[in-house]
């Protein structure tokens, strides 16, 4: 067994005992963080077959954004987990009937000819200098420009419905603005008094 | 290494591949730990001279054993649990912090050829590591089953990914001028005089980068992860002994990574400012030196200015930073490739 193909076993094990972590650990902090872990061991595999770009930036935007927001939500909730179990018996034929469609579903894409060894030879490894990176982009920005923007359209249009849906202007909340604090002069908020000195009553000296 | 090359002929390809990345890994790790070490001195002698006092001066000749000292101090200590944290995140979590601060140095280049692994998407790399620090600090927060704890991990998580992103932002503006991923790279396209530094076509990026890094350390004015008034010391409050000796190194290797990444970026890196009288001083020098110049202004801001509101914080890093680098990165791209002075930024 070759040293790629040790590293490729172990990341995914890890991966696999992670992802089974999640849904099976009771505290949804710990889930949480072992989603992160089975999304490093995931970018760990992609690194493996050479796509060094998607692979950190898998981590970066999962594990260094998303999750950290996820994280966040999660930690300051306070989940009742007796609460959360009552009804499992209830959803359990359904969710089994999802669980038996999905894994049939790739049962048969993964089964058919055309992810066949012949059909789907292993791609031939780069040549020493060639980037990942620049290829992407290349790809991205000429041949799928349009999808690309597009994509890139309606996560703004969500990022856009997001906002507006969570900004509401309540009249009771004050708000500064910082433009008129950096404006303030000091003769806006100081008022220099000229008098004569004066002695107090009961003092002699 | 060609001593410790020629010493191991014959042995299996893999054992020498291995042994002579460990022998790296350590050539870089004691200078990064010692340069820890006295970063932390230099900050209390600085602030202290910058407060009209002394600082430390006790344990060895003008106190220059300190480091060494609280490192003991640190050691021989009790590292308590408290009751009802979590035992298993509570001790991750410093190892988390400590890795993604220093596997991010992996990538970085003192010298045209010293680098310890030279990938191609080094940039990614390291915004890759930095963003996974803040688990460290999320994780302890949480872990340590206390209200100050979680308060500033809470407050330090926000900070660090809106910071983040301005960060990512400038990094871009310096991606497109040297058309390249490879912090090695990123130093060979400055090459010449000061003049040809990144620093001056991206000036408004080198501001918002290094204010970024600031806010990302945690350090101070934007120290309110710690805010030692309102939450005593943060997101570590739980922590003592080793555990929190750890954190502060890792707080202090980030400091200096930031700092090396300032010098690489924007100051040069290596490349000595004038040509030919100043070469004489070796690259890593010069690279060294830099990182120390803008080191400097870590601890300088932490003797001048009072800490930030936390709502101001938080404006600056949205309102105001990640628009300056949005409208700066399309002057650059207007500029490159509709103007004929694009070679300005090549």
């Amino acid at each position: 067994m070759s040293f790629a193909q040790l590293a490729f076993y172990f990341f995914a094990a890890v991966m696999i005992v992670a992802a089974t972590m999640v849904i099976t650990i009771r505290n949804p902090v710990k889930a949480a963080l072992f989603l992160v872990l089975a999304f490093v061991s995931g970018a760990c595999v992609w690194m493996t077959l050479e796509a060094e770009f998607l692979a950190i930036v898998l981590v970066l935007v999962y594990v260094g954004a998303v999750m950290v927001l996820f994280l966040f939500v999660v930690m300051m909730l306070d989940v009742n987990l007796s609460r959360l179990r009552e009804g499992f018996g209830e959803y359990l034929p359904i969710g089994g009937l999802v669980a038996v469609l999905m894994v049939l579903e790739m049962a048969i894409v993964l089964s058919a000819d055309s992810f066949d060894q012949q059909n789907m030879p292993r791609p031939e490894p780069e040549a020493e200098g060639y980037s990942n990176t620049k290829e992407l982009g290349r790809l991205l920005y000429t041949f799928y420009v349009y999808p690309f923007e597009i994509a890139a359209l309606i996560l703004l249009v969500a990022i856009i419905a997001a906002i507006a849906l969570t900004l509401r202007k309540r009249p009771e909340t004050k708000y500064q603005n910082p433009a008129k604090q950096v404006a303030v002069k000091r003769e806006d908020r100081v008022r220099l008094v000229k008098m004569a000195a004066e002695r107090r009553k009961d003092d002699q000296s | 290494m060609d001593l410790m090359l020629s010493y191991m002929q014959g042995w299996p390809g893999w054992v020498q591949v291995m042994l002579i990345s460990v022998a790296k890994i350590v050539l870089i790790l004691i200078p990064l730990l010692l340069a820890v070490a006295y970063t932390t001195y230099a900050e209390r002698k600085l602030i202290g001279y910058m407060q009209i006092r002394i600082g430390p001066n006790r344990v060895g000749p003008r106190g220059w054993l300190q480091p060494i000292a609280d490192a003991f101090k640190l050691l021989l200590k009790e590292a308590a649990i408290p009751t009802n944290a979590n035992r298993y995140l509570f001790q991750l979590a410093p190892v988390i912090s400590i890795t993604a601060a220093l596997a991010a140095w992996a990538v970085i280049p003192i010298s045209d050829t010293l680098v310890l692994a030279n990938i191609d998407a080094s940039l990614l790399y390291i915004l890759a590591l930095t963003s996974m620090g803040v688990y460290g600090v999320i994780i302890a927060g949480w872990a340590s089953n206390s209200k100050y704890a979680f308060l500033g991990a809470m407050r330090s998580a926000a900070q660090i990914v809106a910071y983040e992103i301005a960060m990512g932002f400038a990094l871009v503006g310096v991606l497109m001028v040297a058309g390249s991923l490879n912090l090695g790279d990123v130093v060979r396209g400055q090459q010449g005089s000061v003049l040809d530094w990144y620093i001056w076509p991206l000036f408004p990026l080198f501001l918002v980068y290094f204010i970024s890094g600031v806010a990302e350390t945690n350090r101070a004015p934007f120290d309110v992860a710690e805010g030692e008034s309102e939450l005593v010391a943060g997101f570590h409050v739980e922590y003592s002994g080793m555990p929190f000796a750890v954190f502060f190194l890792a707080e202090y290797a980030n400091i200096i990574l930031i700092s090396a990444l300032t010098a690489i970026m924007f100051l040069g890196g290596w490349h000595a400012p004038i040509n030919t009288p100043f070469t004489i001083v070796p690259p890593g020098l010069w690279f060294i030196g830099k990182a120390a110049f803008v080191l400097f202004f870590f601890l300088w801001f932490r003797a001048t200015f009072p800490r930030y509101r936390y709502d101001q914080i938080m404006r600056l890093g949205w309102k105001v930073f990640i628009p300056v680098t949005l409208v700066w990165i399309g002057v650059l791209g207007f500029f490159m490739f509709f103007t004929p002075f694009g070679h300005m930024f090549h």
